[in-house]
């Protein structure tokens, strides 16, 4: 009977999957809007509409186009590019554990920056983007190096404890300087929460085009890392060129996640746990966990932004750490009643 | 489980009575080492400071032998010897706990941390710094090792569905350790400035000012579930082919990770208690052991255990002569000597 049912699901996939994904851009599309009209100024969804298409000046337009609408774009991108990064990352490494700051890129982005602020003792958010896009990427070029100077060259387990060593060594030197100086822990301690408020339109303009390519990149990879998945000799046997598909792979993880850094600051529960809420209904098919990760990642974002404004009005809280509370109780509850072995 | 392939030499077999055991032939040689580097770390270190004490004289002290200052048995005996036992031991069992989650979880990316340990100690920890700075120092440890052990728990519980799975422990642990961590992050977003930078200090794991008392409370917690997990450990040899091959080689398989992770906890959480959240060493100080003498856990266990002893001996150490008179907590020091010497490990074996 459960393999009968197993070979249904299976043959109906395809189909309502794509059903699924339509209905899911809908759903992001309602987030998005109903995350522009929230806020501590009340605004109905069709000013939204108008503001966006046709501003006439007013305040509230004013507000919708320079403090809400780039707030939302930055939490829908942000939150499709973290996920869709940490997908990318569990299928390289093949560890469910693994998310984008395995490359050490959360780490290295967020010592970048508190460096930057150690020394120069001055900050803005676009002037935190800089470092942190740079952080990210050296970090993840040397977890790279260091994990095929290995055994066995650039095999999952070599890159994983690599960047596992990388990423301690970094974030304990980070911890190191705000030990030192309390100035720096107490400038620095709202972006390191994680949080999309306050982002101007030029930034998240500036931030784009990385975005974009790293998530075209990525969802191009999906049959390549379906494959990769089953293993580094099923894959060479299948006629893959395993390490272009390695490479390619990072340069849309470093892309997507350190633009999202750069953002947002280091949000670290989106890229680790939507792969997995994603998988409980796509099975382990990379072509349709990337695109339904990044829906997903978006929706998570938005609502926890959402959440983040209106808990303790009008105080806000960084969504960063309103995103786990709101979501691990509800991946729990799917660990518990999905996980059969 | 003899490897074909691999020469009988390659293996130290020892018996006695009921209990036996096979060691890869680096092993003892290796544990030698990390035992004369630690010793000889610990006696630099006891000699440190600002009133410093020849080695020599640090022997005789320890030894109870006489020596020209006689303060020197004050400062040696009450004041550093026990923070350096603390370093040595806090390490032991960090790294035996950072064994055993990686056997029993089979994912090297494991740390104590992953059955909410540190989560639970650190929210425990720093809701207590921050949200009642007037609490006495000694509640620390109390609250943390509560804080560790209640989520460790927890996390057990729900992860239990007819049967324990290492893939359900890992998810739910995962999800359990982000809500831990995320209120105390809400607690250093907002906390008063001053609670926060002291809360940071906890956090990165210090063992700055131990005495007598912390050696005393925490060496039982060592010494019985350290020995328990070195009898337990070769089970891990047969857990770590997977569920349905354990069982079939005869292990009881609920009733064995049940215990083992029960030793982890306690280690880790008695650890985490006496000198706050250390990382790297239970993460990596598996990985630098595996790199020394193979997978094998008879003698992956001891020495792990001496490998994470020295890091964190070591990392006082540096902490201390780094930027002297200002000290680093020792937490900070121990990724800061530790990735590098791993780094070194996986290039140097490269084929």
């Amino acid at each position: 009977m459960e393999r009968i049912k197993e070979r249904l699901l299976i043959q109906s996939r395809p189909s309502l999957l794509a059903i699924g994904c339509i209905l899911g851009i809908w759903l992001l599309l309602a987030c998005f809007v109903t995350s522009i009209a929230s806020g501590v100024a009340d605004i109905s969804p069709a000013d939204v509409y108008q503001a966006l298409t046709a501003p006439n000046g007013s305040t509230e337009h004013l507000i919708i186009r320079t403090v809400r609408l780039p707030r939302s774009l930055a939490a829908l991108m942000v939150g499709a590019a973290v996920a869709v990064a940490g997908a990318i990352m569990q299928g390289l490494t093949r560890n469910p554990l693994a998310d984008p700051g395995i490359l050490g890129i959360n780490a290295g982005a967020a010592f970048a920056v508190v460096t930057a602020v150690f020394l120069f003792n001055t900050g803005s958010l676009n002037f935190y983007a800089g470092f942190a896009m740079a952080g990210a990427a050296i970090a993840a070029i040397t977890v790279y190096g260091l994990g095929s100077l290995g055994r066995g060259g650039l095999t999952p387990l070599n890159l994983t404890i690599a960047g596992a060593a990388l990423t301690a060594l970094v974030s304990s030197l980070t911890t190191g300087i705000l030990i030192i100086s309390q100035r720096t822990l107490e400038e620095i301690r709202f972006w390191l929460a994680g949080s999309v408020a306050g982002r101007d339109m030029e930034l998240v303009i500036q931030v784009m085009p990385y975005l974009l390519v790293g998530l075209m990149l990525g969802l191009v990879l999906g049959k390549q890392l379906t494959t990769l998945s089953l293993g580094d000799a099923v894959a060479k046997g299948l006629g893959q060129k395993t390490i272009w598909v390695k490479v390619m792979a990072a340069m849309s993880v470093v892309l997507l996640a350190g633009g999202s850094v750069a953002i947002a600051g280091p949000i670290g529960f989106i890229g680790l746990i939507v792969p997995h809420i994603v998988r409980f209904w796509t099975g382990a098919d990379y072509r349709w966990i990337l695109p339904y990760s990044a829906l997903c990642g978006s929706i998570l974002l938005l609502l926890a932004d959402i959440g983040a404004r209106l808990i303790i009005q009008p105080q806000e809280l960084p969504v960063g750490i309103v995103m786990p509370l709101l979501g691990a109780p509800f991946f729990i509850y799917l660990t518990r009643s999905q996980v059969k072995r | 489980m003899e490897k074909t392939g691999q020469s009988p030499s390659q293996w130290l077999v020892l018996r006695t009575g009921f209990l036996s055991a096979r060691l890869d032939r680096r092993v003892p040689k290796i544990l030698l080492g990390l035992t004369l580097v630690t010793l000889t770390a610990m006696v630099w270190s006891v000699g440190q400071g600002d009133y410093p004490v020849p080695p020599l004289d640090v022997i005789r002290t320890i030894l109870g032998l006489p020596t020209d200052n006689p303060e020197y048995g004050f400062i040696v005996n009450t004041l550093r010897l026990p923070r350096t036992l603390v370093a040595w031991g806090v390490g032991m069992a960090l790294a035996i706990a950072g064994t055993l989650t990686q056997g029993i979880t089979r994912n090297p990316l494991a740390a104590p941390g992953i059955i909410g340990v540190n989560a639970g100690a650190a929210l425990a920890a720093v809701s207590l710094i921050i949200v009642f700075p007037g609490a006495p120092i000694a509640a620390l440890p109390l609250a943390a090792f509560v804080g560790a052990f209640t989520v460790a728990i927890l996390i057990y519980l729900l992860a239990w569905n007819g049967g324990s799975s290492p893939v359900r422990l890992i998810l739910v642990g995962v999800g359990f350790s982000l809500v831990a961590g995320s209120l105390t992050n809400l607690m250093i977003t907002f906390g008063n400035i001053f609670d926060v930078s002291q809360a940071m200090v906890w956090l990165a794991g210090s063992v700055y000012g131990r005495s007598w008392a912390q050696v005393f409370a925490f060496t039982p917690w060592l010494v019985v579930f350290g020995l328990l997990s070195l009898v337990l450990g070769r089970e891990l040899n047969a857990l770590q082919m997977g569920d349905d091959v354990a069982r079939s080689l005869g292990s009881r398989l609920e009733w064995q990770r049940g215990w083992l992770l029960l030793s982890s906890v306690a280690l880790a959480a008695a650890a985490v208690a006496t000198a706050g959240g250390i990382a790297f060493v239970g993460l990596m100080a598996p990985h630098i052991a595996r790199q020394l003498v193979g997978p094998s856990h008879e003698g992956l266990l001891p020495t792990a255990a001496l490998t994470g002893g020295m890091v964190v001996v070591l990392a006082d150490l540096l902490g201390r002569l780094l930027f002297a008179p200002i000290e680093l907590p020792c937490g900070i020091i121990t990724a800061v000597i530790g990735a590098p010497y791993f780094m070194y490990l996986l290039i140097r074996d490269r084929k």
